[in-house]
């Protein structure tokens, strides 16, 4: 056999074990998340966790509503603000602006996306809580409205990619016939043009809502660390990821403490799961649906 | 009369150009505060020398050179294996369970939040493989990080390169191996690489990664091997700003300036390649 030969063979077998090491890492992932988080439910009662309404560690109490509170909040006020922005947005840059317009629009939506969180989370600790404190007469503005605020920006650029990519993607027949019908543009865009995109769009904002869920950096640094269960826009909060962010640095490796900052990643990690799934299922959809 | 007719047409025409162009004010806003304020806090001394006087006084160099480590071995870690394994899913394949398994993951590994990975690499690189906190523990979790949008860049890149040219290829006798590697992957080359450049500035950028992993609080010197701490710009950013006291604003605007040039930067470059190369195709 040729030194090639031998080498385009040993290359096939590489590049196999390669990839059958992707499968072993996603496992090792899953693997050592779900261990560890399921070694604090045999510590302590899933029922207590999943309904408790304080989380206190040092009195050992780890309830986690509080938590879910805190996500929440940030992401109903992160959503209400991204989502109408977002499609006011596409629908400008995919049918309104012109093309370099359209170019420069989508260089700075694209530079938005690079802004490290934890930069965002400096301007909200600096600027942004100033100016909400003085707004709504509050004690402090670290707030879930100031970190809801910042996650819209960070979902802003997921959102209008993905709903420009399929407003853009569908086939001209659709636009053209319905402006020979006799349609203005605007009608056009309404009756026609978005609910052919909606898959497309719905799966962008279901991505943003995953990015909105996951950030860590922004939210720890300007909602004001607090887990408190009867929270608002207006009030500190605590969410699930910044849970992990801040105690993880002041818990002893191996005891029940630590057990349940993996039991937070398993949720996390459910959440991530169920909204990428349906993302992809909605990108598949707007696929059949393009042109 | 519709609403979408006339007056009311009129109205919401414009209400959709005035609310496109407040989409994109807040980051002109941002990158105007971050140029005002962070360009006046930089000078060659602030780059080039360690921190002093508990970071409140010298510059971020041991920081800079962290975050340069960092970012080469995540290269390192992920670059060679998402590209060997996009290759298998668009050269190598059959549409057999492996390459359906692998495509599902990379769907799911895409969306796990940064701290995620933080809370598996501190379980299973930090403790289970006894790595400590390392730079070499933050650039494997980094890397595993970024392998998804390597992974997806080159899939795209590979399945946009057209049959004939391996077929050409193959026909002159070239073995599967050779037309991979001198044909179809030279001329895949600039999606790639607009995937890596990108993945690169996120990997730069990220902090809830390396912060049980690899990020040192406070580190006045070096790192001498692969197993040290290092410093990195993104933690270091949020350390002065949250969690020393009086820390003047100069030093954090001059460390926030540095690492929004270098992820902002990144992300231009890959705009920019991928437009060339759009201009070729």
């Amino acid at each position: 056999m040729s030194i090639r030969k031998i080498k385009d063979t040993f290359m096939r077998h590489t590049i196999f074990g390669i990839a059958a090491f992707n499968i072993i890492i996603v496992f090792s992932i899953f693997f050592f998340v779900f261990t560890n988080g399921i070694k604090f439910f045999s510590e302590g009662s899933i029922v207590d966790f999943f309904l408790g309404k304080t989380w206190i560690p040092l009195s050992d109490l780890y309830g986690f509503l509080p938590l879910l509170a805190g996500s929440f909040w940030v992401s109903v006020v992160a959503l209400g603000i991204s989502v109408p922005l977002s499609l006011f947005a596409a629908v400008y840059i995919s049918e309104y602006a012109g093309k370099r317009t359209r170019e420069i629009f989508k260089v700075l939506i694209e530079t938005m996306a690079a802004l490290p969180s934890v930069v965002l989370g400096y301007i909200g600790l600096y600027v942004f809580s100033g100016i909400i404190k003085d707004m709504f007469g509050l004690n402090s503005g670290l707030t879930a409205l100031n970190g809801g605020v910042l996650l819209a920006l960070m979902a802003i650029p997921t959102m209008v990619s993905i709903a420009d990519d399929a407003i853009m993607a569908l086939d001209s027949s659709y636009k053209e016939a319905s402006l020979a019908m006799g349609a203005n543009k605007l009608e056009t865009i309404v009756k026609v043009l978005l609910p052919a995109a909606f898959p497309g769009i719905f799966a962008g904002i279901m991505l943003g809502f995953g990015r909105i869920i996951g950030e860590t950096m922004t939210v720890l640094m300007v909602t004001g660390n607090a887990p408190i269960l009867n929270s608002g826009p207006l009030t500190a909060v605590r969410t699930l990821t910044a849970t992990i962010a801040a105690e993880m640095g002041e818990v002893t490796i191996g005891d029940k403490h630590y057990y349940s900052l993996f039991a937070i990643g398993i949720v996390l990690f459910a959440i991530s799961f169920l909204t990428n799934t349906v993302a992809d299922y909605f990108i598949h959809k707007s696929r059949k649906n393009a042109g | 009369m519709s609403i979408l007719k006339g007056r009311g047409k009129n109205i919401i025409e414009a209400t959709i150009k005035v609310m496109g162009v407040v989409s994109i004010l807040p980051v002109l806003g941002i990158f105007a505060y971050i140029i005002y304020k962070g360009v006046p806090a930089i000078s060659w001394t602030f780059l080039s020398e360690g921190p002093k006087s508990g970071m409140r006084e010298g510059g971020i160099f041991p920081v800079i050179v962290g975050s340069l480590l960092l970012t080469i071995g995540t290269i390192i870690a992920s670059v060679p294996f998402g590209i060997l394994t996009g290759v298998y899913l668009v050269e190598y394949s059959k549409d057999n369970w492996l390459r359906r398994m692998i495509n599902l993951t990379i769907v799911n590994l895409a969306g796990i939040p940064s701290i995620v990975y933080g809370l598996f690499g501190m379980a299973f690189f930090v403790i289970a493989m006894g790595l400590g906190r390392s730079l070499i523990a933050g650039c494997l979790t980094l890397g595993i990080m970024s392998l998804p949008v390597i992974i997806t860049a080159t899939r795209e890149s590979l399945l946009a390169i057209p049959k004939s040219l391996r077929e050409a290829s193959l026909a002159i006798g070239a073995t599967q191996w050779e037309t991979t590697w001198k044909i179809v992957l030279p001329a895949a080359t600039p999606g790639i690489l607009t995937g890596i450049i990108l993945s690169v500035s996120r990997a730069a950028g990220e902090t809830a990664p390396i912060m049980f992993t690899a990020a040192a609080f406070y580190l006045p010197f070096l790192p001498e091997s692969i197993s040290d701490q290092v410093m990195a710009l993104p933690y270091h950013l949020y350390v002065i700003s949250t969690q020393v006291p009086n820390m003047p604003g100069s030093n954090m605007m001059g460390t926030l300036f540095v690492l929004v040039s270098i992820t902002v930067g990144f992300n231009l470059l890959g705009a920019f390649v991928r437009n060339k190369f759009r201009k070729y195709s």
